[in-house]
């Protein structure tokens, strides 16, 4: 039977050290949404999301009661609007009217976010992928819960420097179409390399078109928790340090576990993985920085930061996939800088650079995350930043993203303040020197050879 | 098959806590089947199993009653939590 000190364990996590289920995503599919007729497609849309999210907040809030865990984020993850509107959308204004289908509907449900306004170009773009991508700033600026996501390369395929380039000047323009709104569309814009099906975590969440109908992905969190154990652990040697982020992972898990369980059953959808990331958010103690720092760090970005990152993801994925047998989407240590308060403080004081999180991210789980740079970056450098994430996830097999957010005039030394769960972020600086004969080469890189590993 | 969950109740030390908490449990239809406490530094700690198959509401309005009245009448913080978030956590 369960005994006092166990049940005092649970609790101090939730009330002292942020303990909390991230996000319950309902991935639907919008397969079977398509028409030729761009007013029966966006009835179709609106009708199946309706239909099958109605509950899900509701039923959100009924488990995180009867628990007393926290469930921070209900959303939804769509099939990637570029294949939903392909036949129906012949400009990019037709794409914008999807979009706010989608926003409304989302709305309606009471959901935080909606995901996958999104293409998977990573070979090529067909007409509807690139009339998609050109929509994206409008469409960003005229919704307030959609987010978009592009695959640009994968492990398979190499990567599509034509689309590299032109997300570089959409990127650009999605914070010039928003630098007058409360919140820079920027943070709702991710691309990626080798983008995972599954993933519940925003903004680069889509229901991949290997899914089933409807599933349900929670994404599970806990840096607090993490860093509350391994203080713990002063002085001791790597291995103390490992079996305690095993452990705590693996505790962490077993909720999100539960509550995946516990929703499927209730909504009557099937289950389909447990995201077991350590999300940090602004709140104090709940940052990834600060575990890194736990470990013998001053600041994050310290030498020996890639080393504590790689061991941290390690062990948190360790411990998780023992406790559950379905654990997908991008599982490991987020790194957004924004969203971080060891993170901010950390690049407030210059310790932390872009080319360091270039480097922690070829051992974490994402890549370049919420990361504010000048206003006046030039679209081809923002495309050699991208392309270079993109490399990194193309030759080592990992799924790597970029969500970088120019901050018009804004330079370094100036922060941007996102609110809410996006948190805030000093401008960091950017290198200068020019890539535009590299990035306007355009075609492909070929995908890498999968031998001779060195 | 039995429903069970788990009551903690955190809090300074006063006089009747465990009667009001039981009088409201013995309302709701809901059976105790262990009790364990301890005071620590004046602070009165104790953890409940209890039974909820009979329960004739939802799980999370009782809850939130208990809740209520810890804070109003008690001045203690009063969770009730389905037992299955502790053997998700703890047992293997």
């Amino acid at each position: 039977m369960i005994n006092i000190h166990e049940v005092e364990e649970t609790n101090q996590m939730i009330e002292k050290e942020n303990l909390d289920v991230r996000t319950i995503t309902m991935g639907i599919s919008l397969l079977d949404c398509i028409d030729s007729d761009l007013a029966t497609l966006k009835k179709n849309i609106h009708e199946k999301i309706y239909r099958c999210a109605k509950d899900l907040v509701r039923t959100g809030e009924e488990i995180s009661r009867d628990f007393g865990i926290p469930i921070v984020n209900k959303r939804i993850s769509v099939t990637p609007i570029a294949l939903i509107g392909a036949s129906a959308c012949h400009s990019e204004a037709d794409f914008v009217e999807i979009a706010k289908e989608l926003d409304a509907v989302a709305k309606e449900v009471g959901v935080n976010f909606l995901g996958g306004y999104s293409a998977l170009v990573s070979k090529g773009m067909t007409p509807a992928d690139e009339l998609l991508i050109r929509s994206i700033p409008e469409a960003l600026a005229e919704t307030d819960v959609l987010c978009s996501s592009v695959n640009l390369g994968s492990t398979k395929t190499g990567i599509d420097m034509d689309a590299v380039r032109l997300m570089g000047s959409i990127v650009k323009q999605t914070a010039e179409r928003t630098k007058d709104a409360p919140l820079n569309a920027c943070s709702k814009l991710v691309v990626f390399c080798n983008a995972p099906d599954d993933n519940p975590f925003m903004a680069g969440a889509f229901h991949g078109v290997t899914e089933g109908d409807v599933v349900l992905n929670v994404g599970v969190s806990g840096p607090g928790v993490v860093k509350k154990a391994l203080e713990s652990c002063h002085g001791q040697s790597f291995e103390v340090v490992c079996e305690t982020v095993k452990r705590t992972a693996f505790k962490v898990t077993r909720v999100g576990q539960l509550v995946a369980r516990e929703a499927s059953k209730r909504l009557g959808q099937p289950f389909g993985i447990i995201d077991l990331s350590l999300a940090p958010t602004p709140a104090i103690g709940d940052s990834v920085a600060d575990i890194l720092c736990e470990m013998g760090l001053e600041q994050a970005g310290a030498p020996g930061t890639t080393a504590a990152l790689a061991l941290l993801n390690d062990q948190v994925k360790k411990g998780g996939l023992m406790a559950s047998s379905y654990v997908g989407g991008l599982s490991g240590a987020f790194i957004p800088v924004s969203e971080d308060q060891g993170m901010i403080n950390a690049a407030a004081a210059g310790a932390l650079t872009i080319e360091k999180l270039e480097a922690m991210t070829c051992v974490c789980s994402v890549g370049l995350d919420m990361i504010a740079i000048p206003g006046d970056t030039k679209d081809t450098t923002i495309a050699g930043i991208i392309a270079d994430e993109m490399a990194l996830g193309m030759v080592n097999a990992k799924t790597t993203a970029c969500r970088l957010i120019p901050v018009p005039g804004k330079g370094v030394g100036d922060t941007v303040e996102f609110g809410g769960l996006l948190g805030h972020a000093p401008i960091m600086p950017v290198n200068t020197f020019s890539c535009d004969e590299f990035v306007n080469r355009g075609g492909r890189i070929p995908a890498p050879v999968h031998s001779f590993k060195n | 098959m039995q429903e069970r969950a788990i009551i903690t109740v955190v809090g300074k030390d006063t006089v009747g806590i465990i009667a009001k908490v039981c009088t409201f449990l013995a309302k709701e239809q809901i059976n105790i089947l262990d009790i364990s406490q301890t005071i620590v530094q004046g602070y009165f700690n104790m953890m409940m199993i209890v039974d909820v198959t009979n329960l004739g509401k939802p799980f999370g309005d009782m809850a939130e009653e208990l809740a209520g009245m810890g804070q109003k009448e008690i001045g203690v913080q009063i969770k009730a939590q389905k037992e299955e978030i502790f053997d998700s956590m703890h047992r293997i």
